[in-house]
């Protein structure tokens, strides 16, 4: 029977019913002290230290601190002394805060070779689905599940249904990965993927570069999927060959076969036109709530749609154009990858950020802000007015001192605009790199197919 | 985990829809090292807002996709610290609702037109064995997966249970587990 790529990574790693073999645990200081703090009283062990892999991203600042001690915050320090502690006694590899591999742990991950094709991966963060891009079934989990998971290696689970979102056409001129993965959240909503594993195929997805097809699997969850995945292909081989924990030679007979049967069935299949997807800004509180750069907010369409534009300070019928903001936030697991912030230091070079609104750029592990001081991107940055921060998780989430203030409204390259998400009463729109850098000189969102 | 078999009493309703988890409990509450005492940060921002009434009754019935976005299990440790021991709604974010059966919350997945009535009712029954919901002189089947419903109801340690497979693992890990790659460079 034809297999889907899904089908076939799942057989791999089935250790009994229901009981998937997981190849790599990613674990941060957030969602990982209560974990450790149960198999401590439990009196168990991680049963795997050398598939586990540690580091600290959420709550760091980006101001440079080299060491935990020097984390203002009080409570923030805590938990990362905490991570590096438990790491330290249940052996685990960690890269904290000052380290050179130190970086958001879906950032890292792929950078450092250990997420590959063929694999298992989770992490307690719901954007793990991010390494699906390399043809691995990667997907987010709770607490109790990365306490399971250090005590067993293995996860209890039960097979997720399966989808494939076919696109077809190109993606035109100045369009994106994000802008991609945001109108197909627009058209199937937030919960449009809950219950499935997402294959995202077709000729615009192979066409994208490894960052851009990280983009894309790193919002699955925002469309509710459990994991989204692309089959690996030579731009994934390229990518992972000579890195640090990257097989030599690579298995490349063994990964080429991680592809889907033709014939292979899904339980739900989705065609989208990739050549009708503009530039898309955000207007709501869910990345669904999405339309066209050219288009107007929307009229409300149901009470949770008129609560968002309240939120938002919105009125329906207004240009997303005439859109003025506040600030401007590059960085995130979403879009903080090197080739995301060449697109964006493209956009300002030579320019300045307009007066009205400060923008800061948050790259998203030391290893991307090295290579990008080796290509002089901080200067061109600092140069048009940005701030160049050191790398975390950031506003993304405003865990760190990086937050909006109430009623700031910022274009964001993150992946979630709830409320709140950036800081109490913070606006949040979100958009591609280019998009972000072009608002951020304009003050307003513009087109970034007439940015000249 | 305490066994969790009927829940019963007065219910507590949340008419909104894609309820998010950074909702539920935001960031700042998140940085705590401790399991318990998330309950009274529960709806932090929302709970300011005029108008906001949300008992600490047994049973919390809400809008579709609730607990979508982050992962975090703060989420339904908040809930729960609250006081709700169930959930009922249209539908669940996957990650939230797998993290409430870790937790004890029960949640419990009814049709759309079935939580209008629901929220209209003073009170229900939940019971867990017999998977339905009793409220206003009716009774109304929900779907659990058996392996699901069987660790609740015996309050089973998902850890404990999967080391009884000990030995499929040593033997998958001895036959068949990937080379590579290795964290402890
Ligand atoms: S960058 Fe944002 S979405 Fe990504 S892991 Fe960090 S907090 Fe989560």
């Amino acid at each position: 029977m034809p297999d889907s790529l899904f089908d076939k990574i799942w057989r791999a790693h089935e250790v009994a019913e229901s009981l998937i073999y997981i190849d790599l645990h990613l674990v941060h200081e957030v969602t990982s002290p209560q974990a450790f703090e149960a198999l401590r009283l439990a009196g168990r062990t991680v049963r795997r230290p050398d598939r586990t892999l540690a580091t600290a991203d959420h709550n760091v600042p980006t101001d440079g601190s080299r060491v935990a001690a020097q984390i203002a915050d009080h409570l923030s320090r805590v938990q990362v002394e905490t991570l590096e502690r438990n790491c330290e006694e249940f052996g685990v590899p960690v890269h904290s805060i000052g380290a050179a591999r130190q970086g958001i742990v879906h950032v890292i991950g792929p950078e450092m070779g250990v997420t590959q094709p063929g694999m298992t991966i989770v992490c307690g963060d719901s954007h793990t689905s991010t390494h699906g891009a390399f043809g691995a079934l990667a997907f987010g989990i709770g607490t109790s599940e990365v306490e399971h998971v250090l005590a067993t290696q293995t996860l209890q689970q039960r097979k997720p249904r399966s989808m494939r979102i076919l696109y077809s056409g190109e993606l035109g001129y100045g369009v994106s990965a994000k802008d991609l993965i945001l109108g197909t959240i627009g058209r199937i909503g937030v919960a449009g993927g809950v219950g499935h594993v997402i294959e995202y195929a077709g000729p615009p997805i192979e066409a994208l570069s490894m960052e851009g097809r990280m983009t894309v699997c790193n919002m699955t969850i925002e469309g509710g999927g459990r994991a989204g995945m692309i089959a690996p292909d030579d731009t994934t081989f390229e990518w992972v060959e000579g890195r640090e924990a990257a097989p030599d030679p690579l298995p490349l007979d063994e990964w080429r076969e991680l592809r889907t049967d033709e014939g292979a069935q899904f339980d739900a299949e989705v065609a989208i036109d990739a050549s009708d997807v503009s530039p898309q800004v955000t207007w709501g509180t869910t990345p669904s709530m999405v339309c066209d750069v050219t288009a107007a907010v929307p009229e409300p369409a149901s009470e949770g749609d008129e609560r968002a534009l309240d939120y938002m300070a919105l009125e329906a019928g207004t240009p997303i154009r005439d859109v003025r903001l506040d600030r401007v936030f590059i960085g995130s697991c979403t879009n903080s990858r090197i080739g995301d912030l060449r697109e964006a230091a493209e956009i300002v070079k030579g320019r300045k950020v307009a007066s009205t609104l400060s923008a800061m750029v948050v790259p998203g592990s030391q290893q991307v802000a090295a290579q990008a001081q080796k290509e002089g991107l901080d200067d061109v940055f600092r140069s048009a007015g940005f701030d160049w921060r050191s790398a975390g998780c950031s506003m993304c989430l405003g865990m760190n001192p990086d937050t909006l203030a109430p009623g700031e409204r910022c274009a964001s390259t993150s992946n979630r605009n709830f409320e709140g998400r950036q800081g109490r009463g913070g606006r949040t729109h979100l958009v591609s790199p280019k998009m972000a850098a072009a608002a951020a000189v304009a003050g307003r969102f513009v087109d970034i197919r007439e940015w000249e | 985990m305490n066994a969790v078999t009927k829940i019963k009493g007065p219910i507590s309703v949340l008419r909104r829809s894609d309820v998010d988890t950074d909702q539920i409990i935001p960031k700042q509450f998140l940085k705590r090292v401790e399991r318990s005492g998330f309950g009274e940060f529960l709806f932090y921002d929302w709970a300011k807002e005029p108008g906001w009434d949300l008992d600490p009754n047994p049973i919390l019935v809400t809008g579709r996709n609730f607990g979508c976005g982050s992962s975090r299990e703060h989420a339904p440790w908040a809930l729960e610290d609250f006081g709700f021991k169930a959930l009922v709604a249209p539908s669940f974010a996957d990650i939230f609702y797998s993290n409430c059966t870790k937790v004890g919350l029960l949640p419990v997945p009814l049709p759309e037109e079935e939580i209008e009535a629901l929220m209209d009712a003073d009170e229900a029954e939940i019971d867990l064995e017999e998977q339905t919901v009793r409220f206003a002189g009716r009774e109304v089947a929900f779907d659990i997966d058996a392996e699901t419903r069987r660790r609740l109801l015996g309050g089973l340690d998902d850890i404990g249970v999967t080391l009884q497979s000990a030995d499929a693992i040593d033997a998958y890990e001895r036959d068949r587990e990937r080379k590579g790659p290795v964290t402890t460079l």
